[in-house]
């Protein structure tokens, strides 16, 4: 009989904004006291920010739930008043037991100590006992692989190897419940798989994980069930296809728009992303297995060396069926930094799985990324002749898209 | 929803040391175990304003402290010449100063007692505390990344960076000794409540360390302030004077609103078999013991926000 391991009864989080909100020296403070209640309050700003509101769900031992939502949508200081680092403002988030975070990867990890040193302290520092982490210690030296330069102080290894003996520590907290938070978008490929593994590991173990991630893909694989938190509130709470998909399709046009205004104030403005015929023009219709391409238009407000595109298309699971940059296709033959309008085209291989699709625009160098959002939903029907089992296989394209650059 | 009925309130963390023995524990992961009984921990909305830190828990988060000071310990003479003989240098050289000033030049009255064996282990116990209370005010900030990632208690971070001191301590007490015995200044029966009066200085730290940690989460001014604070409350304690020097009467009242006033004259009554405290000392200790409980409150009362102002 399962057993109730996190119980969140209408939680709510409070900030306040704006002015007041952080007096950080005392002069500030008085300053605050003696200010009139209505000089503080002509500021029409909003005073106070709920960050969370209302939230209520429980886990039964055992479960795995994902936790997804766009950014400042409540994901993080959920997690921190279930971790205890910060109290809520109202309601109450009960844990059946103790609660590790893998979202805190080498917190206390100190550049001057030892791979051991570091070890014991980052294990206490994350729940331990001094005698839990002597008892694991082979098992995390093990895993981390750095058994060599255990006695080196950590301001010598690579960062890489910092990684791993820190998520090693953190993978090998015997903990009831976890939460797992963005981890696996670090280290190279090898680590993430061993990351995932130590996953589906835990899960197998009994133990209730928590998994928040803007990898749709990735909670769609390990969470059976998910809640989708929108500004503080949970918009939906359910099986994990259901909530992904109706997450997907939130990208429709007002918030594609909103994000392309938002984009707006930087260096790069994108006008906008259209799907056309390969001869650029309109597309009438597109079923599986019909040429489309998609036409991206930007204007540059000045020089911007080194300006690449990205563009990407998405499932509505999440699953990346194309993710493609200009520079890796034709190198440094494409030169955008000119200012002015821009006009790219990118000819997507065919033939893509029929279903719904986000177009995700990536514009910025190597330093610094302009835009990186979903820009445009759209749909592909199934060929006339499809059977029922063509239209529900997915296609992972790995081809090479076409690219043209059309600039003045 | 429902609000379950059987949580109870504001429980534990399961004990860590003692948890190993759950039945059916299997190392490694390996497959389904059985998940050991433990109790609820809720984080709920306060409803009182003022409440005392959880000492239970923070006993025991007990090792926390333990790391951390000894991380301290580790870091503070790696890569130094002089290593631990940088705890003697600082006393040893502020010392050699005081005795030339006070001792020779002003000739300020030392109960009858070589004037500096008579501040050694004053100077000893006042760096000591200072030290300590500089620390525990910074420890917080300066160890944000703890404060805002995981759960402690975060009483632990004062506490912890009150330790390291205590080795310095022993080790400058113990030189304190070999100066006595060139001297020829012997403790009378008074030895036996050396403990005490370290333990006190330590409650002082502690007390002062508490109030100073908590304002500067949301007060940057403590950095810039604590200089300052330090000094005048050496020149007020009797560090380089006898506490005798005081006149009876208010002022010694006012004199005795100090901590360290009882600190120090219990001190020199137990090593130096000088003079027992005066009575007002009472009233020092009971400032101590005011100043550690008040801060214990206060501390719990803005702790809640550190994660968010921090």
């Amino acid at each position: 009989m399962a057993e109730l391991a996190v119980e969140v009864t209408d939680l709510g989080k409070r900030y306040r904004v704006g002015i007041g909100a952080d007096y950080t020296t005392l002069r500030e403070h008085m300053n605050g006291m003696f200010m009139s209640r209505r000089a503080v309050r002509d500021d029409d700003e909003p005073r106070e920010l709920w960050a969370l509101r209302d939230v209520s769900f429980s886990m039964q031992q055992g479960d795995v739930l994902g936790i997804i939502g766009r950014n400042g949508a409540g994901k993080s200081t959920l997690l921190k008043i279930l971790a205890r680092i910060t109290e809520p403002t109202t309601g109450a988030a009960g844990i059946h037991g103790r609660l590790a975070s893998l979202l805190e990867v080498g917190t206390g990890f100190h550049d001057d100590l030892t791979g051991r040193e570091n070890v014991f302290l980052n294990g206490v520092v994350l729940g331990m006992s001094r005698r839990e982490v002597q008892s694991r210690f082979d098992e995390i030296v093990e895993f981390s692989g750095v058994s060599r330069f255990l006695d080196m102080p950590i301001k010598r290894y690579s960062s890489g190897m910092k990684l791993r003996l820190a998520f090693a520590v953190a993978a090998h907290l015997d903990t009831e419940v976890v939460v797992v938070d963005e981890v696996l978008a670090v280290g190279d490929s090898e680590f993430q798989r061993r990351c995932l593994g130590k996953m589906s590991d835990l899960q197998r173990s009994g133990r209730t994980v928590l998994f928040v991630s803007h990898d749709l893909g990735t909670v769609a694989q390990l969470c059976p069930r998910t809640i989708w938190l929108a500004a503080g509130k949970i918009h939906a709470d359910g099986p994990t296809d259901q909530v992904v998909s109706a997450y997907q399709e939130s990208f429709g046009a007002p918030e594609i728009a909103a994000s392309l205004e938002r984009a707006s104030g930087g260096p790069v403005r994108l006008d906008s992303v259209r799907l056309v015929a390969p001869d650029c023009a309109a597309l009438e219709r597109l079923r599986r297995g019909d040429p489309f391409t998609i036409e991206l238009c930007f204007t540059n407000r000045d020089t911007v060396m080194g300006l690449d595109v990205g563009i990407y298309l998405e499932d509505s699971r999440g699953v990346r069926a194309f993710d493609e940059g200009l520079s890796e296709v034709l190198g440094l033959d494409a030169d955008l930094s000119a200012p002015g309008a821009h006009r790219l085209l990118l000819d997507v291989p065919a033939p893509l799985a029929a279903k719904e699709y986000v177009v995700g625009i990536w514009l910025g160098t190597r330093t610094e990324d302009f835009f990186n959002e979903p820009a445009l939903r759209f749909e592909i029907k199934p060929a006339l002749e499809d059977s029922r089992d063509a239209i529900v296989k997915s296609r992972v394209l790995h081809g090479t898209g076409r690219w043209r650059v059309m600039s003045p | 929803m429902q609000v379950k009925p059987s949580a109870p309130p504001e429980t534990v963390l399961p004990d860590k040391p003692e948890r190993e023995p759950a039945v059916g524990r299997q190392r490694g992961g390996g497959p389904v175990r059985e998940v050991p009984r433990t109790a609820w921990v809720v984080n709920r909305a306060p409803t009182k304003r003022w409440q005392g830190v959880d000492l239970a828990e923070a006993w025991r988060y007990r090792e926390l402290a333990y790391m951390l000071a000894l991380r301290t310990l580790k870091l503070r003479y790696r890569q130094t010449f002089f290593g631990v003989a940088w705890a003697l240098l600082q006393p040893l050289v502020a010392l050699a100063i005081f005795a030339v000033i006070f001792g020779r030049f002003a000739k300020l009255p030392a109960d009858g007692i070589p004037y500096a064996v008579f501040v050694f282990p004053a100077l000893c116990i006042w760096t000591y505390v200072s030290t300590g209370v500089s620390a525990a005010a910074l420890e917080l900030v300066s160890h944000q990344e703890l404060v805002t990632k995981v759960y402690f208690p975060r009483v632990l971070a004062p506490v912890s960076a009150l330790l390291p001191g205590v080795v310095d301590l022993v080790i400058s007490l113990a030189l304190a000794g070999i100066l006595m015995a060139a001297t020829g200044v012997t403790p009378g029966g008074a030895i036996l409540l050396l403990p005490m009066w370290i333990l006190l200085s330590c409650l002082v730290a502690l007390g002062s360390g508490l109030w100073l940690a908590a304002l500067n989460v949301r007060y940057r001014d403590v950095r810039h302030t604590l200089p300052f604070l330090l000094q005048t409350w050496f020149f007020v304690s009797p560090v380089v004077y006898a506490s005798s020097l005081i006149e009876d009467g208010w002022l010694h009242v006012l004199f005795s609103l100090n901590p360290m006033a009882a600190v120090i004259d219990g001190l020199r009554w137990s090593l130096l078999d000088a003079p027992a405290p005066p009575v007002y000392d009472i009233l020092s200790v009971a400032v101590t013991l005011l100043l550690v409980v008040s801060g214990l409150v206060y501390f719990r009362a803005s702790e809640r926000k550190f994660a968010d102002v921090i």
